[in-house]
């Protein structure tokens, strides 16, 4: 069996080793994607080779060849589309939010099951849904966690923020902007620019620096079924992603007088053009810079949103004073805690692993896991293995007789000191098992036909003397009177009364007129006393006794 | 397993309609209309200056024809002869002897086969779960809001109609009407009238697709826990499908029309079919393909050396002879004959109007034809005019995951999927949704290329086009084929515009159907009675061939094993085991828990109640023999004690032997081969002796 691998969505961290992998490492089992995120990893990978080579000078890890041979491999795959990888390993894409084209991954190998969230978003954005998966029955969820201990609450506070602090920007000449990932984040806020421009009557410039993002927004345009609810019913009259008042940037429009808001990659300023850019515009009090969400440590990103500082080293020792606004953007398609917490109650999963985020605040929703919800939760560390048990079921050809039995209900009511409503009808199934051989489940009056054995009936039997003998009996009249005897004493017998005989369940009771009767202990006479000569099975063990009880407080 | 087929359809815009019967569950697939019968109808506006001695002229009589002759001998049939009415429209037929609450699930394989749903969904007592791709749910919706707006230029004309029975009925029923007329009205047996009905409403289609769940390629939806159903790629058109079906009894494949590559849609998906235990095949397309009926029945020598053939090849050269690309060459040669013949009368001033309406055939098309407009350097605009051009235009290029892999490719490209994109902005392409636009008249130029429904030539602009342009020698009309023959031009004779009659590929040929079977490898294949006369299936040794025909119930025997049930593990090891005395290769144990039917399949699991009082845990069934020596033993160390009696009684073969208890209370024990019987009149001395049996016999 090969390695199977599934890439959950475009962003540098989840495909950045690809071709790596497949080119170089030489893996070459199979490898699903989504349909957006096949289209868009190849121009994320084009440019982070971009970036890594002609910028800051590394060695590349791949080339463009290997990044499109390695793209061939990839297997689109629709959301949830059921794929058979082989014969053990089923895998199903879902809906997650987050950036176009990122799903979450139900795996399953044999009777175990699990979901790996990936990155996920538990609450639709202004292009993309909320993550969305059925009600399944898992073995383990695997769940990201980077805000693991946040809780937000709504977003349109913090939108509009965004957008006064942008506004206040331009209308004071300044230049905004804008550091982001090409997908996703840059798409949302140029949506809600794009919109408030539109309203507001701005007139100011909004620029992408490279053609990469104006060319993610046309795969946008064509994975319209793969954006928000409110975005699929828009697109027929107007495709959001059609921005009227977006323009491509020149290199040469650093420097142009005026204000103007800029979408930039990478989003951490961590090299490439956005930091490039940064440079120039970071000393004038003026200008803006909005940073969306989250930077890794050691990054100018990091360090602009952890103080106020008003230097910066850049890279090589590069220091530039920074005077301009820092903005942050405070929300992200990350889900939050409760988020995290509702996925978990919704799949109730048998055990749970947390994932991407930071040590301590994943402690803390790990004590919130188990105690609320009661489910066993783990947060291993890089490299380190946690074993969790699976399901497994123990398969058994079923005859037919069993399940006939079993598709009627075969309802036993008891009433000790409450009515209490019982259905044991599996209870008549019984399970085979001959060695070598697979097993079976056959009804119990089948069972000594699989053994090869004779049946052998066990029953009980006693002819009861119920009255003594007297001038006028009327058979009919005597197992009448019995009939509503029984049926005073044990209330919820079911009787069925026939000329001279009787019978609840199993048990059967017949008036006896033999003179000597096998079935008769006393040495009392027919001529003495009627009987009545019973027979039941053993099923009905402690009901026939009851109903010889009954019969003989009658003599 | 029962199928019954209701209606086998006519080619690709009436396709087969059956009903299955599968695991207690009524599964109707496909509910279509046969939209060839509103031919019957006169087309708005009709020609009043018509005059009919102009057309008797026109057409030469064959005399040597029998059937002209007869019909000659009846009357010719005139324009005048059709129904000038508010038209109504033929459903399946035998579908209104079904009680429609009792059909639990709806399978809906293309957009054609859900024009006829809401005349189903308008029935109050309907309640199935209705189950189609996102794409045929969004091209279907379409293409019935299409109808119902073309429809109304009929309302318009002919004013409301409040009458629940069509008064032209009863006029069609008198002796002058023309047979062929009769026959579509009435049916071949002269009972179809109760399937005509009244088109339904916009608010009716809406309230038809609310009960729709839309599904994914390959997506797994189970219905009542029950059957897993599955859509697959069948490569007729966008969204089309074949059905996999999974239950506890075994699985089952319906396949449709299928096309093994497609330049559209998504091709066929054979491999998903494959290795189930029933295959139904409603793809009766092979039997209108011209080279069938020109042939005759395929000869049987030369079958059995295909079927040798078949036999010694691997399965992976059958499945690429089945994927070779000959048939959409064909087809492909096909559209672009359609473009230059287009291409051709432009360049001579003549005016194309294009009647198909099947989408992927039409966005080929479009797009083959700008191109090759754009090669020729020749200044034709190209008019799609219709209700729904502008948004199923817009759709086509929205949705990569339902086309194929070329067209897939442009996606990874940054390319549109459907070229039609670029000539659109470029105005070359205009998009109208009716004749009487008011941009249209400005943009309008001919000669020009039009696109325009309703292929039936009964509806929507293409009636206008066609009485403008139709005598003019050098236009070309570009048709569905088979509708000449009919009634289909009848009120537009005499024509003088070319006619190109096209049909293309609706279903897999008759000769791969050997190669296709083999593949599939499916236990049983049922096929229509009718295309089993064509082509000899009876040396396919992998399966057994049933055969179905309309209106008849076919009852298919269960085939699979016996199904399996699983218990989870943690209530297997629960069970409390028996070892027995005889068979030491076996172990029984008594069922506990719940059985549920989850996902398709039985499952035991732990029920909520598992008290059990000691009194029940005893056997309740036994085998083997009671030696009485050794019950006496038993019965010994329990303080019971006994004689033995041997009784052959009423000269009985049947050894009976009788053992008395005398000692603590009296008793007496029956035992023979088929049973015991314990009598006693105390309880405790009763259950005593039977706890020594217990011990003698195994029992569960």
């Amino acid at each position: 069996m090969g390695y199977n691998c599934v890439c959950r969505n475009s962003h540098m961290d989840h495909v950045g080793a690809l071709p790596y992998f497949t080119e170089v490492c030489g893996y070459n089992g199979p490898i699903y994607m989504s349909y957006p995120t096949k289209a868009l990893s190849p121009l994320m990978l084009e440019d982070y080779r971009r970036v890594m080579v002609d910028r800051r000078g590394e060695e590349e890890l791949f080339t463009t060849t290997h990044i499109a041979n390695c793209m061939k491999k990839v297997i689109a795959i629709d959301l949830k589309q059921t794929i058979q990888v082989d014969e053990d390993l089923q895998i199903r894409a879902y809906y997650a939010g987050h950036v176009l084209g990122a799903v979450m991954v139900y795996a399953k190998v044999g009777d175990a099951a699990i979901v790996y969230t990936g990155d996920y978003n538990m609450t639709t954005d202004r292009h993309l849904g909320a993550a969305k998966i059925d009600r399944l029955q898992l073995d383990l969820l695997i769940s990201e966690s980077t805000y693991a201990t946040t809780i937000r609450g709504s977003k349109y506070p913090r939108e509009r923020e965004f957008l006064q602090a942008v506004h206040k920007c331009v209308a004071g000449g300044g230049k905004a902007l804008i550091p982001s990932f090409a997908l996703g984040r840059a798409q949302e806020l140029c949506m809600l620019l794009d919109d408030y421009w539109e309203r507001m009557n701005i007139k100011v410039p909004i620029y992408f620096s490279s053609g990469l993002t104006i060319q993610a927004n046309m795969y946008y345009k064509m994975l319209i079924s793969w954006t928000s609810q409110n975005v699929k019913e828009k697109h027929n009259t107007h495709n959001p992603f059609d921005f009227k008042n977006v323009k491509d940037f020149d290199r040469s429009l650093i420097h142009a007088p005026g204000p103007c808001v800029l979408f930039a990659t990478p989003g951490m300023l961590c090299a490439g053009f956005s930091l490039e850019v940064f440079k120039h515009w970071a000393p004038s009090p003026l200008n803006l810079v909005a940073l969306p969400g989250y930077s890794v440590a050691g990054t100018v990103g990091h360090k602009l949103m952890a103080g106020k500082p008003t230097t910066v080293d850049l890279y090589n020792g590069t220091k530039v004073d920074v005077r301009c606004k820092i903005h942050q953007v405070a929300f992200s398609p990350h889900t939050d805690a409760k988020g995290i917490m509702d996925l978990t109650k919704f799949l109730s999963p048998k055990n749970v692993v947390l994932v991407h985020g930071e040590k301590p605040s994943m402690m803390t929703l790990k004590e919130k896991i188990t105690s609320e919800l009661d489910i066993p939760c783990f947060v291993p560390a890089n490299g380190e293995t946690v074993s969790v048990a699976s399901t497994t079921f123990v398969k058994a050809k079923a005859s037919d007789m069993f399940l006939k039995s079993c598709s009627s209900p075969n309802f036993k009511f008891s009433n000790s000191s409450q009515l209490r409503v019982t259905d044991q009808r599996t209870a008549d199934g019984v399970l085979v098992i001959e060695k070598s051989k697979k097993a079976k489940i056959v009804h119990q009056d089948e069972v000594s036909e699989v053994l090869h054995e004779k049946n052998h009936v066990v029953c009980l039997a006693y002819c009861c003397p119920v009255k003594a003998k007297g001038e006028s009996d009327n058979d009919v009249d005597l197992i009448k009177q019995l009939s509503t005897k029984i049926s005073e004493i044990m209330s919820g017998a079911q009787i069925h009364e026939a000329e001279n005989s009787l019978q609840v369940g199993s048990f059967k009771g017949a008036v006896c007129l033999k003179e000597k009767c096998m079935h008769r202990t006393e040495i009392i006479s027919c001529s003495e006393a009627v009987f009545l000569c019973c027979n039941w099975s053993v099923a009905d063990l402690e009901l026939g006794w009851e109903i010889i009880n009954v019969m003989k407080l009658n003599l | 397993m029962k199928l019954t087929c209701l209606s086998k359809g006519d080619g690709f815009y009436y396709p087969p309609c059956h009903m299955l019967n599968l695991c207690g569950f009524r599964i109707l697939i496909d509910c279509p209309l046969d939209l060839s019968a509103i031919t019957i109808f006169s087309p708005v506006p009709y020609d009043v200056g018509f005059e009919a001695s102009e057309y008797l002229s026109d057409v030469p009589l064959d005399a040597h024809n029998p059937i002209q002759k007869k019909q000659k001998l009846e009357r010719q049939l005139t324009p005048a002869d059709l129904v000038c009415a508010e038209p109504w429209y033929k459903t399946v037929k035998a579908l209104h002897l079904w009680e429609a609450s009792l059909i639990d699930i709806v399978l809906i394989s293309n957009p054609m086969g859900l024009l006829g749903l809401p005349f189903l969904t308008q029935n109050p007592g309907f309640c199935a779960k209705i189950y189609m791709t996102e794409a045929t749910a969004k091209i279907g919706q379409l293409m019935m809001q299409d109808l119902v707006s073309m429809h109304n230029e009929f309302r318009c004309f002919h004013g409301p109609g409040y009458s629940c029975f069509p008064g032209w009925i009863k006029d069609l029923d008198s002796e002058e009407v023309p047979a062929s007329l009769k026959k579509v009205v009435f049916g071949e047996s002269g009972d179809d009238l109760g399937s005509w009905m009244r088109l339904y409403s916009l608010d009716d289609i809406e309230s038809c697709m609310k009960k729709v769940q839309a599904v994914k390629f390959a997506e797994e939806v189970c219905y009542n826990g029950t059957l897993i159903i599955k859509a697959l790629s069948s490569g007729l058109d966008i969204g089309a499908c074949n059905w996999l079906i999974n239950g506890p009894n075994g699985s089952l494949s319906y396949m449709s029309s299928s096309i093994c590559v497609s330049h559209h849609a998504k091709s066929f998906d054979f491999h998903g079919l494959k290795g189930t235990d029933v295959l139904i095949y409603s793809d009766l397309s092979c039997l209108q393909s011209a080279e069938v009926t020109e042939n005759g029945c395929v000869s049987p020598d030369l079958d059995n050396n295909y079927l040798s053939t078949i036999s010694d090849k691997k399965d992976d050269d059958l499945a690429a002879s089945l994927l070779n690309t000959e048939d959409s060459l064909e087809e492909m040669e096909k559209l672009a004959f359609v473009c230059s013949c287009a291409a051709e009368s432009a360049d001579a001033g003549g005016s194309t109007l294009i009647t198909i309406t099947r989408i992927g055939i039409v966005l080929q098309l479009l797009e083959l034809m700008s191109n090759s407009l754009e090669s020729l350097s020749l200044k034709v605009p190209v008019f799609v005019i219709s209700s729904v051009a502008e948004e199923l235009l817009a759709y086509t290029n929205t949705i990569p995951e339902w086309l194929c892999e070329q067209r897939q490719e442009k996606l990874i490209s940054g390319e549109p999927s459907f070229g039609h994109l670029k000539f659109i902005k470029d105005k070359k392409i205009h998009l109208f949704p009716a004749i009487h636009s008011p941009n249209l008249i400005t943009s309008w130029q001919e000669p020009c290329i039009v696109f325009a429904p309703h292929w039936s030539l009964r509806l929507g602009p293409s009636v206008q086009l066609l009485q403008r342009w139709r005598g003019d020698p050098k236009s070309l009309l570009v048709l569905e084929g088979g509708l000449s023959s009919g009634l289909g031009l009848l009120p537009f004779r005499p024509i003088a515009m070319k006619i190109l009659q096209c049909s293309f590929l609706s279903g897999i040929r008759l000769q791969k159907l050997p190669t296709l079977f083999s593949v599939l490898q499916q236990k049983i294949v049922l096929i229509p009675d009718a295309v089993n006369q064509r082509i000899n299936l009876a040396e396919m040794k992998t399966s057994s061939i049933l055969n179905y025909s309309e209106n008849k119930t076919l009852r298919v025997p269960r085939i699979a094993d016996n199904p399996s049930v699983e218990i989870t593990t943690d209530l297997a090891s629960k069970f409390s085991w028996k070892k027995l005395r005889h068979r030491e290769n076996f172990g029984i144990a008594r069922l506990k828990g719940e059985l549920l039917m989850e996902d398709g399949k039985h499952r035991l699991v732990t029920g909520l109640e598992q008290e059990e009082s000691s009194g029940k845990a005893r056997p309740l069934r036994h085998w083997g023999s009671v030696a009485p020596e050794s019950l006496l033993d038993a019965l010994l160390k329990m303080g019971i004690k006994g004689s033995i009696e041997h009784s052959t009684r009423d000269n009985d073969t049947k050894d009976n032997s009788v053992i008395h208890i005398a000692n603590p209370n009296r008793g007496l024990v029956e035992t023979s081969e088929i049973g015991t019987a314990i009598i006693a009149e105390d309880e405790n001395v009763a259950s005593q002796i039977f706890q020594a049996i217990d011990g003698i016999l195994d029992g569960i």
